[in-house]
């Protein structure tokens, strides 16, 4: 190699990581000072956990994040649900209908968060329906299903479709047949909907508002207000969520090398 | 009459869905935004909307916003994604991976780690500017939290070009640049408009980043909407509608829009 091309390949990476260096600060630096004593950023005083402690002391944010995981779960769990369903439909439709289906399908995904929220609060209040859990949990389904259903599209196409005419040939029912056939060559996608939707519910901040019955937080509506009305809030809650970010931080990447290595291992076992 | 199940059947629910809580409340929304507050049919939101000065120069002030944002994130992305896309070491995937993963941190959280930094930097001498500085904050946290969404349909794009296609350009006897705006930017074109419109869109609308890192002096066009949420429903329908046409006219001018690239890396 000359050097030429060494310096461009230097070049490349070091382009690579400065904007990998830059995505991370952020991230890291609430990560370092959670384990600091006190609630200022810039001067390192001591490792002390109080901000953990904290955290796991304030009975309310605590109730928070955790109605913001149930919440994500079941809007989560519909949503594949409803969309996994509708997917198969639609790929067993004639060309026209599943075309439409697509279409409209693809509006939230496309559309300004805030416009999908604001036609939906403004419909909740048309025919009446007060807000509640339940709009929420619809709100949660408008943005997540979509995404379900594009998750699992491409599974379908791929799958071997002569199985489930084997499957019904031998004698079971086409309800056992979905089942028993397609739904396991299709589960990857499923899952990977699943995920994606519980990530979409548990980012969310807009929809969330719009749709939201009085006095539910999530870790979004509550960090937005914490940070924007600092009033009723002491530096401490702030800094709890230093200590909440690299918890999130951590499972996730903890998440991802785990299902790497997996992967991996799967990958190996094909061969 | 017994009805027999189908498997077509397995879309009514998705579809029913998708008719009340995503076709019937763009109507609503198409009703409001021309009607005055008796439910009388009028041009007055759509004719207050475009004639109000004060109006249409935060409309300009978000587009502007919105196009820095995009540009910036594009300059970012395109070597990003192209370096990765066309390197040849094992892996590769793990450093795609570094780049999705920060997505997974909750949205409001990872702005507030933004807000952090920018506390830090502004305390220390000779950043003072930054503390007043709410439009470059602006854009900043923007371009930080849509990264992204503008690199991966960017990179898998990129990634399926024919390697041959280069070296048959390079034979050919083009040069390096070339070939880049002959061969590489018209085939990536599709990675481009993708994640352009999902980086524009947001940008535009996403008044969470203005309001935690503008000190809520920055006013983009989602804030908007959420201020007459509360006052005036016909003219936030107003504004809801003329965002929803723009979406529609963008997708439609960029000659569809490829919905896989949106699944944040599920895929990858």
């Amino acid at each position: 190699m000359n050097k030429k091309t060494l310096a461009v390949k230097c070049l490349k990476a070091a382009f690579v990581g400065l904007v990998l260096l830059v995505l991370y600060t952020p991230i890291l630096l609430l990560a370092v000072y959670s384990f600091d004593k006190t609630d200022m950023i810039g001067r390192f005083e001591g490792f002390s956990l109080r901000h953990y402690a904290a955290l796991f002391a304030d009975a309310k944010v605590l109730g928070m994040i955790g109605k913001t995981f149930l919440l994500a779960f079941v809007a989560a769990t519909l949503s594949t649900v409803l969309g996994t369903a509708g997917a198969l439909g639609m790929f067993y439709c004639k060309k026209r209908v599943r075309t439409a289906i697509h279409g409209v399908s693809q509006i939230p995904i496309i559309n300004a968060e805030i416009v999908t929220a604001l036609a939906l609060a403004i419909l909740f209040v048309v025919i009446g329906v007060g807000k509640s859990y339940f709009t929420l949990v619809i709100g949660h389904m408008v943005i997540c299903t979509p995404f379900v259903v594009l998750s699992v599209m491409p599974k379908l196409k791929q799958m071997d479709n002569s199985l489930y005419e084997a499957a019904l040939d031998l004698g079971a029912s086409p309800m056992k047949a979905l089942f028993r056939v397609v739904l396991p060559q299709i589960i990857p996608g499923v899952i990977s909907g699943f995920m994606l939707a519980v990530t979409l519910s548990l980012d969310d901040y807009i929809v969330t508002v719009y749709t939201r019955p009085a006095g539910f937080e999530t870790i979004s509506t509550y960090v937005y207000n914490a940070t924007m009305k600092g009033n009723a809030h002491t530096a401490q809650t702030l800094s709890s969520f230093w200590a909440l970010t690299t918890i999130i931080f951590l499972v996730i990447v903890l998440f991802v090398v785990l299902s790497n290595l997996s992967g991996i291992r799967r990958k190996e076992a094909r061969k | 009459m017994k009805l027999h199940f189908s498997r077509k059947m397995l879309c009514i629910p998705y579809a029913v869905f998708l008719v009340f809580f995503v076709i019937i409340p763009m109507l609503v929304i198409l009703f409001y935004a021309f009607t005055d507050k008796e439910l009388h049919l009028s041009f007055s939101n759509f004719i207050r909307f475009f004639s109000d000065p004060t109006k249409l120069s935060t409309i300009v002030y978000s587009l502007v916003i919105a196009l820095i944002t995009t540009v910036a994130c594009l300059l970012i992305a395109y070597p990003v994604a192209y370096i990765l896309a066309r390197s040849k070491i094992k892996k590769k995937y793990v450093i795609v991976l570094l780049f999705v993963t920060p997505m997974w941190i909750n949205f409001v959280l990872r702005v507030n780690a933004i807000r952090e930094l920018f506390n830090l930097l502004s305390a220390q001498r000779g950043m003072e500017w930054l503390a007043g500085s709410n439009y470059f904050k602006t854009v900043f946290g923007m371009v930080y939290d849509f990264l992204p969404f503008m690199v991966l349909p960017l990179y898998t794009t990129l990634l399926k070009i024919d390697q041959s296609l280069y070296e048959a350009s390079a034979d050919l006897g083009a040069g390096a640049f070339t070939t880049f705006t002959r061969v590489t930017i018209p085939l990536s074109m599709p990675g481009i408009m993708s994640g352009v419109t999902m980086v524009f869109l947001p940008s535009m609308t996403n008044y969470v980043v203005s309001d935690m890192l503008g000190n809520a002096k920055v006013t983009i066009v989602g804030k908007f909407i959420y201020e007459y949420f509360g006052t005036d429903w016909h003219m936030g329908s107003m504004v809801a509608l003329v965002l929803l046409v723009v979406v529609f006219l963008s997708t439609w001018l960029s000659g569809g829009f490829k919905a896989e690239d949106t699944v944040r890396g599920a895929n990858l």
